[in-house]
């Protein structure tokens, strides 16, 4: 019978739970320990902000977090910016010579594995006698993330109608303000999705953050890999609960903005 | 690319009584606002001239000739329809004239200006897209607005001219909707205003009316007409709808293969078609073909495998090649019980035709009959329905008679 579909019957609701527990319970169970007492991480010793307060007084975490956030945040501006860039010449500009080649070696990184990608970059910063750094790690993870950009922001213009850009020319703007006014307006989403992507990649990334940062300069990622392989201290569960909290944030006020765009016309109308 | 100044000032013109006639259209040319331009401009365009001039144009996409050669002259306040099937080129003639192709050859002379090269945002010609193409972002009032903002116009009179529009196309109330919050009916005409809005000189339309459900579609012809009739726009619309063409058009340019193929009034193009292929492509057509048995006083005769020998006036211009094809329109040809009486000499020759009726359609304002002749071939007649109780209507099986006039004929060359 029909209604029994959309009934929560016993069965749908513990293949549910199941399904939610696989996915999120290790998580859940990361920020409960997180506010632990206790010293060691698997004994529970009531509740305690202890660990919150010691990573806010571990400056080595702290800079860590902090060359996180940055190289993040700047690499995936960068990678936003060249990956919208690459998208918009891929499915608006003229059919130029090579193309093909050109998108396919744009993609690359996609299926590249990062071990790789991460020794190349290596090899080649060491040969440009690159002080290895905050801008190695940066390049590194701009090169990685902007294929992302690219097939977020491609997959998006390829399906908007292209009369809109005419209509907007026959309608007296040149194409550059055509593509502004009209264009970048209705693929913002993607931009924004794209940059998200980018950030996330680059916050998560481990490998080929070590084989391009050096010495003085670890990201968190790097940081938390080097510590645990000392025995995981309670701290890490703190920071990854924030981590956590940080991307749950993001997303929320990402979907808050997306909404708030497409409700107000005005916006791309004043100019 | 030389910039057609003049049309700025031209929408800039605050918003008078008069939605572009007299002033909008022809005072273009002798342009108040010639200093602006480096060089003089050539002659202003005199009355006899027309406003759009299309010389020679040619237009392929790799080995595909999409528009071959092609010559056509509009006059300023023309309702212009081109015509013709998928394929034929008749798009990829209207982007050229709004600037999104870019013709391999020949000249777009506009009020006597070659546009050929001008960029899209510098013509003073809108185009209406068949999809529309409103922007999604915006509402109602800055979809029309948005051409008048890119004119520099000034925020009153952007106010001003909205609120005209609005009310031209009647839908005032809705301005601050987004296009996904309006019907089909409403989006065309959010489209035709904001194409409107900047008074062009010429409003390019393609296939406006293919989105919208029949009723709507009729409601609509007559509206655009009307429209195009107190604004003196000149209208070029693309169709590949007959029906439209003929209702709207006050004259039509059939395409077919990238050429213009016949440009007439949509009476002649019905009733005097330049070739078998119109003829056949814009209405119904019975077509017989045959061989040129004798011409005297303006009469052919021509001897047909499928209808005997059948009595034509002759067109002009006269055919010239022995081969011809007798054609016939469905609702020219009456039927009858008897043979009606002849009249061989006069003006009247009459074909007659008999046959059995092999099948009706009865389609509410005219039945249309098939008549199987003799030789095997089928005749269409359709006959008005003027009467509510038909005693006249003819049952399928029935023999009767399929005659037609000599003067009612088209000889045409195959």
């Amino acid at each position: 019978m029909a209604h029994t579909v959309t009934r929560l019957t016993r069965f749908n609701m513990t293949s549910l739970a199941l399904g939610l527990a696989f996915l999120y319970l290790p998580i859940v169970i990361l920020v409960i320990y997180s506010f632990n007492a206790s010293r060691l991480v698997t004994v529970w010793g009531g509740w305690s902000l202890r660990w919150y307060r010691e990573f806010f007084n571990d400056r080595a975490m702290l800079d860590a977090a902090w060359m996180s956030l940055s190289v993040g945040a700047v690499s995936a501006t960068l990678a936003t910016l060249l990956g919208t860039l690459a998208a918009v010449g891929l499915a608006r500009g003229e059919r130029f010579r090579g193309r093909a080649l050109f998108s396919g070696m744009l993609y690359s990184p996609l299926v590249m594995p990062e071990v790789i990608s991460g020794l190349s970059l290596l090899l080649l910063f060491v040969a440009l006698n690159a002080e290895r750094g905050f801008w190695t790690v940066t390049i590194a993870h701009t090169t990685l993330t902007m294929c992302f950009v690219t097939v977020v922001v491609q997959s998006r213009l390829t399906v908007l109608d292209r009369s809109l850009e005419e209509a907007a020319m026959d309608l007296g703007c040149d194409p550059v303000r055509a593509f502004l006014l009209v264009t970048l307006p209705l693929i913002v989403p993607a931009i924004v999705a794209g940059w998200m992507l980018a950030f996330t990649l680059s916050l998560d990334d481990v490998v080929i953050a070590s084989f391009t940062t050096g010495p003085g300069s670890a990201t968190l990622p790097i940081r938390i890999y080097s510590e645990v392989r000392l025995g995981v201290k309670p701290e890490i569960n703190a920071i990854c609960t924030l981590v956590i909290a940080l991307i749950a944030v993001i997303i929320v006020v990402a979907s808050f903005a997306s909404k708030l765009s497409s409700a107000r016309g005005e916006s791309a109308a004043p100019l | 690319m030389r910039r057609l100044s003049r049309w700025r000032s031209a929408a800039s013109l605050p918003p008078g009584l008069d939605l572009c006639g007299e002033s909008g259209l022809l005072d273009v040319t002798s342009g108040e606002a010639s200093a602006e331009a480096a060089k003089p401009l050539p002659e202003p365009a005199v009355s006899d001239m027309p406003l759009l001039r299309i010389e020679g144009v040619a237009k392929s996409f790799g080995n595909f000739r999409a528009v071959d050669k092609l010559s056509l002259d509009i006059r300023a306040g023309e309702f212009f329809a081109l015509l013709g099937p998928s394929g034929c080129g008749k798009t990829t003639l209207l982007r050229m004239l709004a600037g999104f192709e870019t013709p391999d050859e020949g000249r777009i002379l506009l009020g006597g200006n070659d546009i050929a090269q001008v960029l899209p945002h510098e013509r003073p010609v809108n185009m209406m897209f068949q999809n529309y193409a409103l922007f999604p972002h915006l509402s109602v009032r800055d979809n029309i607005a948005f051409g008048l903002r890119r004119a520099g116009m000034a925020r009153k009179d952007i106010a001003t001219r909205v609120a005209e529009m609005v009310a031209l196309v009647k839908l005032e109330g809705l301005e601050k909707r987004k296009p996904d919050q309006l019907s089909g009916g409403q989006r065309q005409r959010v489209a035709l205003a904001r194409s409107l809005a900047r008074r062009p000189q010429v409003l390019l339309l393609d296939e406006p009316l293919a989105a919208l459900d029949k009723k709507l579609r009729e409601s609509t012809q007559g509206e655009l007409m009307e429209l195009q009739r107190r604004l003196g726009t000149t209208f070029i619309i693309v169709t590949h709808d007959q029906e439209e063409a003929m209702t709207m058009a006050g004259r039509i340019g059939v395409m077919d293969a990238g050429r213009l193929v016949q440009v007439a009034t949509p009476r002649n193009l019905y009733e005097a078609p330049a070739s078998r292929w119109i003829a056949e492509f814009v209405g119904d057509i019975n077509l017989f073909n045959g061989q040129v048995a004798a011409r005297e006083n303006g009469r052919l005769t021509v001897s047909t495998a499928e209808a005997g020998t059948l009595s034509v006036s002759e067109l002009w211009p006269p055919v010239t090649k022995e081969v011809v094809s007798v054609a016939i329109r469905p609702e020219k040809v009456k039927l009858s019980r008897r043979a009606p009486a002849s009249d061989e000499g006069g003006s009247h020759a009459i074909n007659r035709l008999e046959g059995v009726v092999s099948d009706v359609n009865y389609l509410g304002g005219v039945t249309s009959y098939r008549v199987k002749l003799e030789t095997g071939a089928v005749v269409r007649a359709s006959m008005a329905n003027t009467a509510r109780l038909d005693v006249d209507a003819y049952l399928a099986g029935q023999r009767v008679v399929a005659w037609f006039t000599a003067d009612d004929c088209l000889v045409l060359e195959q």
